[in-house]
């Protein structure tokens, strides 16, 4: 018996998929500014840090990168309440990314310091500025700027991830697509379409970084 | 209400890790072979082969792999076969794998000197001899730490398929936190397991890294 | 009173001791060459100097203050001693002008206006006026350099360290940057310069060093040092620079 595809049945319920693809925009959003301002405080830690903050740090970022995001999420989201911390889906799925990501900005941005030439910190530092001085106003734009093409894809590959916040109710994009498949049938189309989405939400977040690093580091605009 | 200790937790845990190094496992083998063959495709001198392998890899990393795994369930069972979850999983595991790799390789074959192409050109051997005498074990030397890199995702990347039912750890995870309601243990030691499986080969892939480029800079 | 005075300074690299007792004083307003072999120990001593890099043993006082190797000491004292570097080091992110200002605004927490007016002035004491939204990748070896210059002076130091500030630039463009040198000299700014310029040394100079496996050999002004070398090991220095 030949399947008969009726994508008709899915574009019925566009709103649905609209507010799905909404919710995933705020929890990149949101994951993205969080995730990679907590790199940021990490590598800054790992790098420039007191010793004693060294261990601590390292010891997240192994933990999240070596642990499944899913398992993360779950952890988050079903396992703190038995310590005290109740939060909602969105308040869950957006602190996971955020965790998620801060973990693998961190390692990306450490590489991008520590390939700041070392004459860049004598001379802030021959210019009586502090380490932190020096971190802020000298080397972490230009260490931004080195690693910003890995930075980029990570946060796509994170943003990709937030499907599976789904699984926790957050009415992402994949929630959405099983809401809908659930009430007409036609699983193939509706993940397909969905599929189709992500692939060009992953299109425009690459461009859109890839423009945000030209405003932040073309030389043109030295600030 | 049956009371259930820590460690009949953690036992129950550590029977459904064997299925998640089992699909791991699965994962890779066949992703490495679907990844030579999405390589070759891609550094072909015909422009319709690299294409269709550009497109494959650019579909494959631009989308969700949670996505490619109801896509592999849903799509596979229209065909009119019988899907098991471990087949749709193993399936869209293959592929997302083999993409990944194919590109690594890739980057791996062009980080081998065009000198060396050259010198075997010149000494008339035919592409066929070149990558396979000359370029592909050197290639092969610099592909062994990413590779194993990524095997790290590949173990990640089967908790996914709990989703499509598929019982590994994650699905144990889930099941026993419904039986138990203790949330916080069986997530922390699902963790954990996860932890001892990946962590090893991050440390392993790091090291090869090292030496990688301590070979490199003589 | 001697502005710096450096005492019996001595410092190793594992089993190699780089400087082996290194005694100079360095009065206000003198211009003072270490010249030397690589190896002699000429830059470490430099770089001793304004704390980066430490002492073993002995001591460095600068306007009278000892130099403690702490932060907050070093901070202090690289407010009054500022540092040119051969590989300029100027911010590749940030304009020439924006490079002279940033240490103003943010050590000295000088108004951006002011420290603006400031950058000017400096940039227009080494001859770049026109360069102050220029980029470092957009100017020469020479001009990066003299921005470098007018960076360490916008700090207004009671001294500078140059480390061998012209060793990297083309030949053409080294004296665009030893005029500018020339020109502190006269107006009375204490130096000290690790260098090769021979030539300059002898015509700037107040005094001349030179330094040979990590101890001051000979020293004087450059008529006596240049002219009537007293050791063997400067003569066969001076053969084969000159």
């Amino acid at each position: 018996m030949a399947y008969r595809f009726d994508f008709a049945a899915v574009f019925d319920y566009t709103p649905v998929l609209a507010k799905g693809v909404l919710v995933t925009v705020e929890l990149i959003a949101f994951g993205a500014a969080a995730g990679v301002a907590a790199g940021i405080a990490c590598a800054w830690a790992r790098t420039q840090g007191p010793r004693w903050l060294r261990p601590p740090v390292a010891a997240y970022i192994e933990v999240v990168r070596n642990t499944p995001f899913l398992i993360q999420l779950f952890f988050i989201f079903f396992g703190l309440p038995s310590a005290g911390v109740k939060l909602t889906e969105m308040q869950a799925a957006c602190l996971a990314m955020a965790v998620n990501l801060g973990a693998y900005s961190a390692e990306i941005i450490r590489a991008g310091i520590q390939a700041t030439p070392r004459g860049q910190f004598e001379a802030g530092a021959s210019l009586a500025m502090s380490p932190g001085q020096v971190f802020r106003h000298v080397v972490l734009r230009p260490s931004l700027q080195r690693i910003w093409p890995a930075l980029s894809s990570q946060i796509v590959i994170v943003m990709l991830g937030s499907a599976v916040c789904s699984q926790i109710a957050a009415e992402e994009l994949t929630f959405a697509a099983n809401f809908i498949q659930s009430r007409n049938f036609r699983a193939f189309e509706v993940y397909f379409v969905a599929t189709a989405i992500y692939l060009l939400l992953a299109v425009l977040l690459r461009a859109l970084l890839h423009a945000l690093g030209r405003r932040l580091f073309d030389p043109g605009r030295a600030r | 209400m049956i009371e259930f200790s820590t460690w009949d937790i953690l036992r129950n845990l550590l029977l459904a890790a064997r299925w998640t190094v089992l699909l791991s496992l699965a994962a890779f083998i066949g992703g490495a072979l679907a990844g030579i063959a999405v390589l070759w495709l891609r550094t072909s001198r015909a422009a319709l082969p690299r294409r269709a392998a550009w497109a494959y890899i650019e579909l494959f990393q631009g989308t969700p792999l949670l996505m490619q795994l109801f896509l592999a369930f849903f799509g596979l069972s229209l065909l009119g076969l019988e899907v098991s979850a471990w087949t749709a999983a193993g399936a869209a595991l293959v592929l997302w794998t083999g993409a990944f790799l194919a590109e690594i390789w890739r980057g791996c074959v062009e980080a081998v000197p065009r000198g060396q192409w050259e010198a075997s050109a010149s000494l008339a051997m035919s592409r066929l001899q070149q990558m396979r005498h000359v370029v592909l074990p050197q290639a092969m030397r610099i592909a062994i730490a990413p590779t194993v890199g990524f095997s790290v995702q590949v173990v990640k990347g089967t908790a996914l398929t709990s989703i499509i039912g598929f019982v590994e750890l994650s699905k144990a995870g889930t099941m026993i936190t419904n039986a138990t309601f203790r949330p916080f243990t069986v997530y922390a030691l699902a963790a954990l397991i996860y932890f001892a499986l990946c962590w090893p080969l991050s440390l392993a892939s790091r090291r090869l890294e090292r030496r990688t480029h301590a070979a490199d800079s003589h | 009173m001697p502005l710096i005075a450096i005492e019996d300074v001595r410092k190793r690299y594992g089993d190699n001791e780089v400087l082996k007792g290194i005694t100079l004083r360095i009065n206000p307003g003198e211009v003072v060459a270490i010249i030397g072999k690589s190896g002699s120990g000429k830059s470490t001593l430099l770089r001793c100097v304004n704390g980066l890099e430490t002492l073993d043993s002995g001591s460095i006082m600068v306007a009278d203050s000892q130099l403690v190797p702490d932060e907050l000491h070093l901070r202090a004292l690289r407010r009054r001693v500022g540092m040119v570097f051969q590989q300029f080091n100027l911010f590749p992110h940030l304009s020439a002008g924006r490079n002279v200002m940033l240490s103003p605004m943010v050590v000295k927490k000088t108004p951006e206006a002011e420290a603006a007016a400031l950058a000017r002035r400096m940039l227009d004491r080494v001859g770049l006026a026109d360069k102050f939204d220029a980029l470092p990748d957009q100017l020469s070896g020479g001009q990066q350099q003299r921005v470098a210059i007018a960076r360490a002076l916008a700090m207004q130091p009671i001294a500078l360290l140059c480390d061998e500030i012209t060793s990297a630039l083309d030949p053409e463009l080294v004296g665009e940057v030893l005029g500018v040198v020339r020109e502190l000299a006269e107006d009375g700014m204490t130096l000290l310069m690790v260098t090769h310029e021979m030539r300059f040394a002898r015509e700037v100079c107040h005094r001349v060093v030179f330094m040979h496996q990590g101890r001051v050999h000979e020293s004087g002004p450059p008529e006596e040092v240049f002219g009537k070398p007293q050791t063997p090991e400067l003569r066969q220095f001076l053969a084969a620079s000159l």
